[in-house]
């Protein structure tokens, strides 16, 4: 520990985000520093790496107007930490936690650094508790649980923002052991909470989920980084918001759903970041650890045994180029527990949402449907459903090549089954489905076709 | 010694003690934070340190420990869950709570533990480095105590009935002891006397592995596959159904809460060849992906040390990591942090060395107390994008003996398990077979290759009949067609959430009989004139 503050007005070298600093005494790594520009702004830093007294500082902000001379950095001796308090409830803030709501910053209960402490795997409870989105794609053949991780793929110009919306306003947690009795939405029970991140958005779309927060009447946190603010605080952001998630959670027994949009501008970011730092660049240009990176944020979505409380994670991925082999849907896809697919073709139908069944998954799906959780026949209609639209879609291309006077009865049943599959069940203009009516939309769906395999 | 640190980057660290040896483990810092000297020049070495350094500061002490980083090897290993430096996660639940921070040090072995010891050796016996000298039963084991290296002579006194760990338990006559446990270096394989091939199959209750690319105990395969292929489930299904004595399942880099999944399902089901539970046989080693990095590039090593302690005691140990690309990973992230010159896509140059070294460390061995055990891996492979032609993958196939490979086609048609029956092969399959046609059917190997020719046709056909229709294929290529999708459908699919998820070998060999032989006679029938359809209803009605 350290006395007071270290002042220092020793910097030898700026290039982008990164300042030299030298002769500094004890820097600790992750370090909060200050710096303190010519025109008297104080920029939020970090201490990267250290050699001897020479300090490599990682400065979370523009850092133009900044000079060798006039500019100081004060070393503070703590890690980067986020206020939490249950007042923090109702609020928007910036990606450095600064209120960006108008109201005055409200006063922390505790702090904790905002890496978080990776969960003990003894400790985690396994995710089943169903949670109803009221989409009926996902409800019935990619089941969301509490504690699970789930992003949705989309492509550039594809409703990520809608789908995300309808979630968000239809979510609810349904309890007990009868299956759909007790239930509590986000617009009553005081326990389900939204954490919302917004990373690199453009004022456009800010302003569509801001009407959608301000809609719901319920509990949220929301933490706003616009497209034309840092960079690097895109990097910080998901970070304050699963601080607060994982605060929420389980110090005050709360569900908390954290949905963070866009993850394809957090990990334009850290190649950003990466290639000012001049580290080894990984595929595409993003930096090797990425991996890693992307897991200490989704890795934080979770419950623990015998505790209340839990963190479900909803992050939107647009891929570029719509390509699903990119270094960040992949590596996503092999964190996350599934994911939800947005189609284009789809889209182009008119069909809301347009998720596509084939590519989507939820891996925790088998642990929270049937008895129990959704209704006993959940499992058995859901196999069917993606069984004849798997077929259905199958035999488009031969129907392609053929003709439809080509193919056999059976082959145009399922044909018919695929369309009308897509209308009917994926097809969802207004409103919300509870579970039932998506598992009996999709039983009169198979009722109505009599298919042999 | 002590010395100070001068410098950090990263999960690395610049220590300015002098007379460390390479891969000396050091605790760095007033957290006493783990690490292993992994560059020594003339006045710094370089420290990869295996926790968090966040909040490390400059001027803190490192001292040297003059050991390599151990695993601790003894009784109550069995059912333990354990991180990336075989840290007891459930012990350290219960002191810090559910979250892991800053990590104290604890014992991987309750030492206070009592144990019944039934000695073998009697007082004034000779013995020698590697015999047992008596043995405790852990679970339904017998768990030996063996003579350590560098301990011989004439047994002075030994321990009857009630040890505990942390006191002998024999003593020499010049007044060596034998300790009930010990610490091994995690990257020195244990000692064997002698390796044999492989002979024996290893029974995994997957039909498409069991029967079409069968594993030897002591042999090593390799899972790859992209996401959303099921590599983690055929993991976990092979964990709990293999014909083994002993799993250690090492959860590297992966999701936490597939591994709070496998620890509450290990807990409840139970060994479907002995009826005990099946946490009694396992071992797990977990360094979930946010966990530090460095931890994880070691935990394969921690596993699979305790997995050869295990084979030691004359057992069939089974080695299971998902995944070994993200202990790939950490070794580049390593690496590129030591600015190291990058190989092909980033990986070290010696990572194919490293991988080869790893999975020679599978075999079967007669042991040193003349036991003969055996370690069998399997390692899944997560390639970036589904593309094989990735270092990770392409290095393990060099010197794995079989390749499982996972297809994504497959798994969006929901056949599970995903294991393409073209791509993948088994080295292990002709000296198999011989034990097969012997203990399990005789034709086996013809059953074999009829089922693999029927599906390597039904490919080529498939092409016909996407143009023509099936109607418009013949009747005897129907015939084929039909039963390919038999083979496929009843045969190599199988349901990991029902009862099917285990298939005995009996089971297995029924099903595949009774497809071919409705084939073989199917077959004759169209020979003699009888149309297809009357066939196919026939075989509806039964």
């Amino acid at each position: 520990m350290r006395l007071f503050d270290h002042k220092y007005g020793t910097i030898t070298s700026i290039a982008g985000p990164l300042l030299f600093v030298h002769d500094v005494m004890s820097a600790r790594i992750g370090e909060v520093v200050k710096v303190q520009t010519p025109d008297n702004r104080q920029l939020d830093a970090e201490v990267l790496e250290i050699h001897g007294d020479t300090v490599l500082i990682e400065v979370f902000a523009e850092t133009h107007g900044l000079d060798i001379k006039r500019t100081s950095v004060v070393f503070t001796d703590s890690v980067k930490r986020a206020p939490l308090s249950r007042d923090m409830i109702g609020r928007v803030f910036n990606g450095s936690f600064q209120p960006k709501d108008g109201f005055p910053m409200f006063l922390p209960e505790k702090w904790s650094p905002i890496a978080g402490f990776p969960m003990n795997p003894s400790a985690r409870a396994r995710p089943v508790d169903f949670i109803e989105t009221g989409v009926s794609v996902i409800d019935g053949l990619n089941t969301l649980v509490k504690g699970q991780k789930l992003p949705v793929f989309s492509c550039a110009g594809l409703p990520s923002k809608e789908v995300v919306a309808a979630v968000l306003k239809n979510a609810r947690l349904i309890g007990g052991k009868e299956g759909a009795r007790e239930e509590y939405t986000t617009g009553h029970a005081s326990d389900f909470i939204v954490v919302f991140a917004a990373l690199g958005l453009t004022f456009y779309e800010y302003s569509f989920y801001k009407r959608v927060i301000d809609d719901m009447q319920s509990g949220f946190v929301a933490f706003v980084n616009m497209a034309d603010e840092p960079v690097m605080e895109r990097l910080l952001a998901p970070r304050f918001a699963l601080s607060v998630a994982e605060y929420l959670a389980f110090d005050k027994g709360m569900d908390v759903l954290v949905i963070i949009t866009d993850m394809t501008n957090y990990c334009d970011a850290l190649r950003e970041v990466s290639t000012a730092r001049e580290e080894l660049p990984g595929r595409r240009g993003y930096p090797g650890y990425m991996y890693s990176d992307l897991a200490s944020l989704y890795e934080r979505a979770g419950r623990i045994r015998g505790q209340q409380g839990s963190v479900t994670m909803l992050p939107v991925v647009t891929m570029p180029e719509d390509d699903i082999t990119h270094p960040i849907p992949d590596l996503t896809g092999y964190i996350t527990e599934g994911q939800i697919v947005l189609s284009r073709e789809l889209h182009q139908k008119g069909i809301f949402p347009p998720v596509d069944v084939l590519p989507s998954l939820s891996r925790l799906m088998q642990r929270g449907i049937g008895k129990g959780h959704t209704r006993e026949d959940h499992r058995h209609i859901s196999n069917l459903l993606y069984k004849y639209y798997a077929k259905g879609r199958d035999l488009r291309r031969l129907e392609a090549i053929v003709g439809r006077d080509g193919m056999t009865e059976n082959d145009k049943e399922m044909l018919n089954f695929a369309d009308l599959f897509e209308r009917e069940f994926i097809q969802q203009r207004a409103g919300r489905r509870s579970i039932i009516e998506t598992l009996d939309t999709g039983f009169e769906l198979l009722k109505q076709f009599k298919l042999e395999k | 010694m002590t010395g100070k640190i001068t410098g950090i980057s990263g999960p690395t660290v610049i220590t300015d003690i002098k007379g460390l040896k390479l891969y000396e483990r050091v605790f760095v810092g007033n957290a006493m934070l783990t690490g292993e000297v992994v560059r020594i020049e003339k006045d710094r070495s370089v420290v990869q340190v295996y926790e968090d350094t966040q909040g490390l500061a400059i001027d803190e002490p490192v001292q040297s420990t003059g050991m390599p980083l151990t695993v601790r090897l003894g009784p109550g290993l069995l059912s333990g869950i354990f991180d990336g430096l075989q840290r007891p996660l459930q012990r350290l639940k219960e002191e810090s709570g559910p979250f892991i921070r800053g990590v104290k040090e604890l014992s991987a072995l309750d030492i206070s533990g009592k144990w019944i010891f039934h000695a073998v050796r009697k007082k004034g016996e000779q013995v020698s480095t590697g015999e047992i000298i008596g043995y405790v039963k852990e679970g339904p084991f017998e768990h030996y105590i063996s003579c350590p290296a560098d301990v011989k002579g004439k047994i002075a006194w030994i321990a009857e009935s009630e040890i505990h760990l942390d006191r002998p338990i024999g003593v020499m006559e010049d007044g060596s002891e034998i300790p009930g446990f010990y610490d091994w270096p995690v990257r020195v394989p244990l000692p064997y006397k002698r390796k044999y091939s492989p002979t024996e199959p290893l029974v995994t209750g997957q039909r498409s592995i069991d029967f079409l690319f069968t594993i030897a105990k002591g042999g090593t395969a390799i899972m790859p596959g992209g996401f959303g292929t099921g590599k983690t489930i055929l993991d976990q299904s092979i964990a709990k159904f293999a014909d083994i004595d002993i799993v250690v399942y090492a959860g590297c880099g992966e999701r936490g809460n597939e591994m709070a999944e496998l620890i509450e399902e290990f807990e409840m089901l139970a060994d479907p060849w002995t009826k005990r539970t099946l946490m009694e046989r396992t071992i797990l080693c977990v360094n979930t992906s946010n966990m530090p990095v460095a931890a994880r590039e070691a935990s394969i090593y921690t596993a699979v040390t305790m997995a050869e302690y295990y084979r030691d005691m004359g057992l069939h140990v089974l080695f299971l990591a998902d995944s070994i690309s993200r202990w790939a990973e950490a070794l580049r992230e390593i690496s590129s942090s030591l600015e190291e010159l990058p190989g092909e896509e980033g990986y070290p140059t010696y990572l194919a060395s490293r991988l080869s070294g790893f999975l020679e460390r599978a075999g079967v061995v007669e042991t040193n107390s003349g036991k003969t055990g055996s370690l069998s891996m399997i390692l899944s492979v997560s390639p970036p994008g589904g593309d094989f032609t990735e270092p990770v993958t392409q290095s393990c196939l060099r010197t794995s003996g079989a390749f499982l490979m996972l297809d994504t086609s497959l798994a969006h048609r929901r056949h599970f398990p995903a294991i393409n029956w073209f791509q993948s092969y088994s080295l292990y399959g002709a000296e198999l077979l011989e034990h097969h046609a012997e203990k399990f059917m005789p034709e086996w190997e013809h059953a074999l290759s009829t089922c693999k020719e029927i599906l390597q046709k039904e490919e080529e056909l498939r092409e016909v009949a996407e143009i023509v229709g099936v109607e418009g294929l013949q009747d005897a290529d129907r015939l084929l067609m039909h039963t390919a999708e038999m083979i496929r459908m009843k045969f190599l699919c199988q349901n990991a959430y029902t009862d099917d998820a285990f298939s005995p070998p009996a089971r297995t060999l029924s099903i595949i009989k009774e497809i071919l032989d409705f084939y073989k006679t199917a077959d004759e029938k169209l020979k003699q004139g009888v149309q297809l359809d009357e066939i196919l209803n026939e075989k509806k009605n039964k």
